[in-house]
């Protein structure tokens, strides 16, 4: 820890510093980046471990628990998104298991990974949930910003997809060019604030609540520790599957000609 | 909360690389693999339905068999049957024809014995007759002579 005996305060604002690389705008958080690759490694493997061996016949318990997984996912792009799911299928199975292990992250104790990293390794901050690291949600949600303009584009062409631009919500009369343009602009950059700000929110607003309650006593700790952890529960899958199905609207609305 | 642009970028990175091995390694081969399945499984309904409709279609069949079987063997009773009473009527007929014929002939018989009888003892009296006669007159009868009247007797008897 920072200093012997912390304050309340400086207890919160240390475990809300990542471990960061670099300065300005450039820095690296290496604790976001490093935890996103560790539950992303970790569920490819997975996930690749019940695919290596599928066979049409009777399947393995792996084979049908990611088979279960790949079913439901698939279920929901094909209720929502009427085109190929080839990319949009492992978009929305990538977005919903990665999501779900950053949130599940949230759920282990505050203390323990910071401390075992600064008394171990010598790290003086860690943040291990990436979820609640504002640059991780951006990430995905600027990148699904990307496809909805890719899809846009595949599915109206450039032409209709400008076309929409200019006249959609109002109407096609030139002088209505422009506030239709500002409109829809407006409307595309607020798909991944919201979308982004909503998972964020959520577990950045859960790890505070966390964090507040290990300043109490260690006798009592575990009673608000417990409760908030079960709530927290039904946060996690929540928001995993928020995000990924939200992701398939946008993009089934991109690509579909209205 | 600091927005850093670098974690953003690599973030950014690191989404797609995932993204694209479950594309590469996971999607594809469950997919298929489930597809598979659903087809093997529809199959396997069809081939039962199908295996039922034939088993119900043979039990039908088996039936028409039976029938047809019990009615023949009905039929060739019946026919054995009327086919024993003809060679029983025939017989019949024929011992009651044979009886007639042998009745027939026993009487032609009778009748014949008969008539010899009556030649035999038409000759016998005739003899009787002329001795008793020779005896009557004391001399001689020329049965040439009176053959006529002899006749006539005989045929009195």
């Amino acid at each position: 820890m920072a200093s012997e005996n912390p304050s309340a305060s400086e207890f919160v604002l240390h475990h809300l510093t990542n471990f960061s690389v670099g300065e300005g705008v450039w820095t690296l958080h290496v604790d976001t980046l490093f935890f996103s690759w560790l539950t992303g490694i970790f569920f490819v493997t997975v996930l690749w471990l019940g695919a290596r061996t599928a066979t049409a016949g009777v399947p393995g318990k792996m084979q049908n628990f990611v088979e279960m997984l790949v079913d439901w996912v698939d279920n929901s792009v094909k209720e929502t998104f009427h085109g190929p799911r080839d990319f949009v299928g492992p978009l929305a199975l990538t977005i919903f298991v990665w999501v779900l292990l950053w949130n599940f992250l949230d759920l282990i104790p505050v203390d323990w990974v910071p401390m075992f990293a600064y008394n171990v390794l010598g790290f003086e901050y860690t943040r291990i949930v990436p979820s609640a690291d504002i640059n991780a949600p951006f990430a995905l949600s600027i990148s699904v910003l990307l496809l909805i303009l890719v899809y846009s584009v595949k599915g109206k062409g450039f032409g209709g997809f400008g076309h929409e631009l200019l006249t959609h919500p109002f109407g096609s009369h030139p002088l209505l060019w422009i506030p239709n343009l500002l409109l829809n602009l407006v409307e595309l950059i607020a798909k991944p604030v919201s979308l982004a700000m909503r998972l964020f929110g959520n577990l950045y607003a859960a790890e505070l609540i966390f964090i507040l309650i290990a300043l109490l006593p260690a006798w009592i700790l575990f009673v608000p520790g417990s409760a908030w952890a079960i709530f927290h529960i039904l946060v996690v899958p929540l928001q995993a599957f928020l995000f990924m199905t939200l992701t398939i609207v946008y993009l089934s609305l991109a690509y579909e000609k209205h | 909360m600091q927005v850093s642009l670098g974690t953003l970028i690599a973030q950014g990175i690191s989404f797609f690389v995932f993204i694209w091995v479950t594309m590469k390694l996971v999607w594809p081969p469950l997919v298929k693999a489930m597809a598979e399945r659903r087809a093997k499984i529809a199959d396997g309904l069809a081939a039962a339905e199908r295996g039922k409709s034939e088993l119900e279609e043979a039990s039908t069949q088996a039936d028409t068999l039976v029938r047809a079987a019990r009615d023949q063997a009905a039929e060739i009773l019946e026919q054995a049957n009327r086919r024993a009473a003809n060679i029983e009527a025939e017989a019949k007929a024929d011992g009651e024809r044979e009886r007639e014929r042998q009745l027939v002939a026993a009487r032609a018989e009778i009748e014949q014995e008969i008539s010899r009888a009556r030649d035999e003892l038409r000759g016998q009296v005739a003899d009787i007759a002329i001795t008793s006669a020779e005896k009557i007159l004391g001399r001689e009868i020329d049965a040439g002579k009176h053959r006529d009247i002899l006749d006539k007797l005989a045929a009195q008897i």
